[in-house]
């Protein structure tokens, strides 16, 4: 039996759901360590998209930002990020697009911009960045927060991306959506109607953790499947991951003057 | 014909309060240098235009230097918070700014329109989201050929864009490697064009497939090397990702952001003597 923590199983949950050859726009942060866990251990040919313009990265460390060096210097190719937006994303060319965001309503639509009132926030938030496009243009997107009743509502103060809204269908939207939203008592799923219900969930935690953790009245799929706890060689290469990344980033730099 | 002018002179004579100004550079290369000679100068009432405004639009809108900013994500990469960007949104500290948000792709396609003189951009773009109801400059057009709604957005073009680059020739052409973000088009949007370098070199080798901004296209070059730290120059110096993780102690408090802003830049001559500075502090 492995001890492992939430944010652990969190990410090799969200690791999981990556295949071999896809082609995936990732943020930083969780879904930069998802993707490059998967390509370290079951998808080699994982092709990461940073949208400050590096294709098939294969950073050996985590970036503290999503325009670090190491992206650069171990990317295939490196392109203007207006062509990322416009001739990748909006093209249609991305399999996965991954999201996270401050607020997440029953339907997917997502808030990073403000907390209150735009106008008159009581918390200004980073904004939209790529998350608006992604959202729509990705073929799917794979949606990572943790669960809480603060940051899973019933309305968002804002919307700044779109997951299954009324008229996505004809809105010019070229992806399916969010077709799960990984958290860290389990993995919810949209129903036909968009509505997201909880479908999967981790050893340990009970459905009522979950119910509780979400701050709608959450839907629970008669049968809740349990994904495995993480395996002792994912455990491994995500913490060696992390481990390389801390060392890389205490390096001191030094300065040409 | 390129000028070549140190820092100072370059930031005097092109840039007046008032200006709008574009300091690109997507986490690479941001001109750090070339916005603390705006904070010394004690410009005011800029327009600042960035797609994420980063650090150096946290100290320039702390410091009081803008009355608007143009971007489409604003935090500190990897971090969080840019707190003296929201301390202006929130608390109108230390005036207030009207905020132009968009997204990456809305800003890509403003700068693109811009480069090529275009009066607006389009892209499949603003979909489910409630920032067009927020901001009136982003607005939709009907495709004459397929019927299809698209979003559009006005062309930028900032009356100065500054980038920080490797390499600039004798002659003004400058060369950029590594994470070019919207650099090229930011540039080619510009009135003006300033480029700050790390190395003045005689004679620039031709770029085949690689990004050079040609002398006719660059309006004044300014040699200084080290001026995108704390940010990075591809095989110069690395990010300095532990500054950024300091910022955020360093720029919460309104007291401590200020007095340490006075003392490192405005209370140094130029870009040696801010790193010297820090340098002291540091050992």
């Amino acid at each position: 039996m492995n001890d492992y923590s939430r944010d652990e199983m969190m990410t090799v949950a969200a690791a999981r759901m990556l295949w071999d050859g896809c082609v995936c726009f990732v943020g930083i942060g969780l879904p930069s360590a998802a993707c490059n866990l998967a390509r370290l251990i079951h998808a080699p040919g994982l092709v990461l998209i940073y949208e400050s313009g590096t294709i098939g990265t294969r950073p050996t460390v985590l970036p503290l930002s999503i325009g670090d060096g190491e992206l650069a210097e171990t990317a295939a190719c490196v392109v203007p990020l207006p062509d990322i937006f416009s001739d990748y994303l909006q093209a249609g060319r991305v399999d996965v697009g991954f999201l996270g965001a401050a607020q997440i309503d029953r339907h997917g639509n997502l808030n990073s911009t403000v907390i209150g009132s735009y106008d008159k926030p009581r918390t200004r938030l980073p904004g939209a960045g790529g998350a608006t496009e992604i959202a729509a243009h990705a073929r799917q997107v794979f949606i990572v927060m943790k669960a809480s009743p603060r940051s899973f509502v019933a309305t968002l103060d804002f919307q700044t991306s779109g997951g299954h809204f009324e008229g996505r269908g004809r809105s010019g939207a070229r992806g399916a959506g969010p077709t799960a939203v990984v958290t860290d008592i389990g993995i919810l799923k949209p129903q036909p109607d968009g509505e997201f219900a909880l479908m999967a969930g981790y050893p340990g935690i009970p459905v009522e953790e979950a119910r509780a953790a979400i701050g709608w009245k959450l839907i629970v799929a008669p049968q809740v499947e349990t994904i495995a706890a993480p395996t002792a060689a994912e455990l491994a290469a995500l913490r060696a991951l992390e481990a390389r990344t801390e060392a890389a980033h205490r390096e001191p730099v030094r300065l040409p003057i | 014909m390129t000028e070549f002018l140190p820092l100072s002179e370059a930031i005097a004579k092109h840039v007046p309060d008032g200006a709008s100004v574009a300091l690109e550079g997507f986490t690479h290369l941001i001109p750090f240098a070339a916005g603390h000679e705006l904070i010394r100068q004690g410009r005011r009432d800029l327009h600042l235009i960035r797609m994420t405004p980063d650090l150096i639009y946290d100290q320039l809108i702390g410091m009081g230097a803008a009355r608007r900013l143009t971007f489409s994500w604003g935090g500190n990469p990897g971090v969080g918070s840019l707190h003296r960007l929201r301390d202006a949104v929130e608390k109108g500290w230390p005036r207030p700014l009207e905020i132009d948000e968009h997204s990456h792709a809305g800003m890509a396609a403003s700068y693109r329109a811009g480069a090529a003189r275009l009066p607006f951009g389009t892209l499949r773009g603003y979909i489910g989201t409630d920032l067009p109801a927020h901001n009136a400059r982003i607005r939709h057009v009907t495709c004459p050929y397929t019927g299809e709604e698209l979003a559009t957005v006005p062309a930028l073009n900032p009356d100065v864009t500054i980038l920080h680059a490797q390499r600039a020739d004798r002659r003004g052409n400058v060369s950029i490697e590594g994470i070019v973000g919207a650099q090229r088009e930011a540039g080619l949007a510009a009135k003006l064009l300033i480029v700050t370098v790390e190395e003045i070199v005689e004679e620039l080798p031709p770029a085949m497939n690689g990004l050079l901004l040609p002398h006719f296209v660059v309006g004044a070059v300014s040699h200084c090397p080290g001026g995108a730290w704390p940010s990075y120059a591809q095989g110069r110096y690395a990010r300095d990702n532990d500054f950024y993780l300091r910022w955020d102690d360093i720029a919460r408090d309104r007291g401590c952001f200020t007095e340490w802003m006075e003392r490192h830049v405005r209370g140094t001559a130029d870009h040696r003597a801010f790193i010297e500075s820090l340098r002291r502090v540091a050992a």
